[in-house]
């Protein structure tokens, strides 16, 4: 649905996205990650059509976003960063608003209106007007209008922002249910987001790709993955380090932490630290393999060079 | 489907911003300026009384000084506002053409000034108590100061998408229109003709909405004037246009 190919955006001299390529299938939500000024805004701003691509291409369900612009752009939802709205407009006028500019009106605006109400839970507001609304719920508004024409592409730039927990969870399990029909491009900072909603997840760095995988796959790309901790009374660390599977030992307040050689063998290496321990009469409180964690990635994978150690 | 999808755009885009005008004070506000000036000028320093005549001359005499500080004040808010609240990218990532948008929010400021020009009605009205008019006049001058109004919306809407800062929108489209009336008000051209070539002067007095709006005023609609009239307003939007493109540029 969404293709982009070697898309580069410079501001100046600046380049804010450098040569990024990927594409979105229906039926895929891919999470869209990287530290402040990576890129993500611009380039979600590009896939709508809002800013033009200095190089590149993108096209959205075969339409071109910069020649063949407004077909790309009915095919599309887009909730922005700042998710802004007209402030002295009334939620349910707003909506309105968006359903006529989306082609809808009469009865068909009326339902599209009601059904995205009932979505975002804005039902208790729909009177109100969007400036004298808090935070969260003028994000749903703004989220709201992006689902108003039950779009097949989903551009959404963070859209769990100023939610509270409740309306967090609530968006994710919406953009997971939509993700099974559609093609849906989100970008967050909250790395549990990955796991809760993606199928697949890209993280860039200063406007360029420097990872691209399924959530599985890129917590697995951490140090951590598959590491087996052990805390036993008289556990010996050299011991340890001396099994076939195991790479390093670390201490860790009170156990030992046991890295493997290989990743994809973890299960082996678990069971060599039990039979080890079964051997050696060790008293064992717990014992555990560790899942990567994504923001163990990503910290190492976006630290600026300077900062990297 | 094409043109009746513009249409529809179009539509949608000028009833928000019409309405927007009227949901917040400022709107009334204005209307309220607007009347007391336009009675001030026309009964007060316009000596409408003492005239003796049944015209509006009086009237429509002040509208380019009155539009010059109302109309800026009235446009400044058409782009730089939804620049600055960042409604701008919802707005442009809709399925609208950016000239739609644009045509639609200067269509929708230029029925707000309609609307309050239409409520000076009763200057009409009273001419026509008093004395015995020439209609046809006062219908031409309407039709000029509507123009009128309008060309100073189209450079105030260019200005407006400059900048998201209102204030700076707004003074710079007052100097804009300060220049298209210098360019051919009587004080101004006679100094000029002392040192200039008149040719030259009438070049530039041709640039000026004083030197066109005059037909109106005197009951003449001449297609040159009109001709005036609607370029300033086609260019100025067409500028805009070119401007909205390159900051989104970047
Ligand atoms: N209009 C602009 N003019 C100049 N530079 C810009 C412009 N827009 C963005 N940039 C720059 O491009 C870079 C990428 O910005 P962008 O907003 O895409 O980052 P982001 O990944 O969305 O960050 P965040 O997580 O903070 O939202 C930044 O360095 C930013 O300063
Ligand atoms: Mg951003």
């Amino acid at each position: 649905m969404i293709r982009i190919e070697n898309l580069t955006k410079s501001f100046g001299l600046k380049k804010a996205v450098d040569d990024l390529s990927f594409s979105v299938e229906r039926g895929e939500v891919l999470g869209f990650l990287g530290p402040n000024g990576a890129g993500k805004s611009t380039t979600m701003r590009m896939i709508t059509g809002f800013l033009p691509p200095t190089a590149g291409r993108i096209s959205v369900g075969g339409h071109d976003v910069v020649e063949d612009a407004l077909a790309a752009k009915r095919l599309m939802g887009y909730l922005p960063e700042n998710a802004a709205s007209y402030p002295d407009m009334s939620v349910e006028g707003f909506l309105g608003f968006a359903a006529e500019l989306r082609g809808l009106n009469g009865d068909a605006k009326k339902k599209a209106v009601h059904r995205v109400v009932d979505l975002c839970f804005l039902g208790s507001v729909l009177h109100q007007q969007i400036d004298t609304l808090s935070k969260g719920y003028r994000h749903r508004t703004c989220l709201a209008q992006s689902l108003i024409h039950d779009p097949e592409v989903l551009i959404m730039d963070e859209p769990t922002d100023g939610l509270d927990p409740n309306q967090k969870h609530e968006v994710r399990n919406l953009i997971r249910e939509m993700g099974k029909t559609k093609a849906v491009i989100f970008s967050t900072h909250i790395l549990e987001e990955v796991g809760a909603a993606c199928t697949r997840a890209i993280i860039i760095d200063r406007g360029r790709m420097v990872a691209n995988g399924t959530p599985e796959e890129l917590r697995n790309m951490s140090e951590l993955a598959g590491a087996v901790t052990i805390a036993a009374q008289n556990a010996d660390a050299a011991k340890l380090s001396a099994l076939p599977e195991a790479l390093r030992v670390e201490a860790i307040d009170g156990a030992l932490r046991v890295y493997p050689k290989d990743k994809s063998a973890s299960v082996a290496l678990a069971r060599s630290v039990m039979d080890l321990a079964g051997r050696e009469g060790w008293r064992v409180d717990a014992l555990r393999t560790e899942e990567g964690q994504l923001d163990e990635v990503f910290r190492r994978i976006t630290l600026p060079d300077t900062v990297k150690k | 489907m094409k043109a009746n999808s513009s249409v529809a755009n179009i539509r949608a885009i000028a009833k928000r911003e019409l309405s927007s005008y009227f949901t917040s004070p400022v709107a009334y506000v204005f209307l309220v300026i607007f009347l007391l000036l336009a009675g001030f000028f026309t009964f007060t320093v316009g000596s409408f009384f003492e005239r003796g005549e049944a015209s509006l001359s009086a009237f429509f005499a002040w509208h380019p000084w009155i539009y010059l500080v109302l109309v800026p004040a009235v446009g400044m808010r058409v782009w730089s506002e939804e620049r600055r609240s960042g409604t701008m990218e919802l707005l442009l990532t809709m399925p609208v053409n950016a000239w739609e948008a644009i045509l639609a929010k200067f269509l929708a400021s230029w029925a707000f000034l309609a609307i309050a020009l239409a409520l000076t009605f009763p200057i009409a009205i009273t001419v026509n108590v008093l004395g015995d008019p020439d209609n046809g006049m006062i219908a031409a001058g309407y039709v000029g100061s509507f123009l009128l109004s309008g060309a100073y919306l189209a450079i105030t809407c260019m200005t407006s998408a400059l900048t998201r800062n209102q204030v700076i929108a707004f003074i710079l489209s007052v100097v804009l229109c300060l220049f298209l009336i210098l360019a051919g008000f009587n004080p101004v051209t006679d100094m000029m003709t002392r040192w200039a070539n008149p040719a030259l002067v009438e070049i530039v007095a041709a640039f000026s909405v004083i030197t066109h709006f005059d037909g109106f005023q005197k009951g003449v609609i001449d297609t040159r004037d009109l001709f005036f009239f609607l370029s300033v307003i086609g260019f100025a939007l067409f500028a805009t246009s070119v401007i909205i493109r390159n900051h989104r540029a970047g």
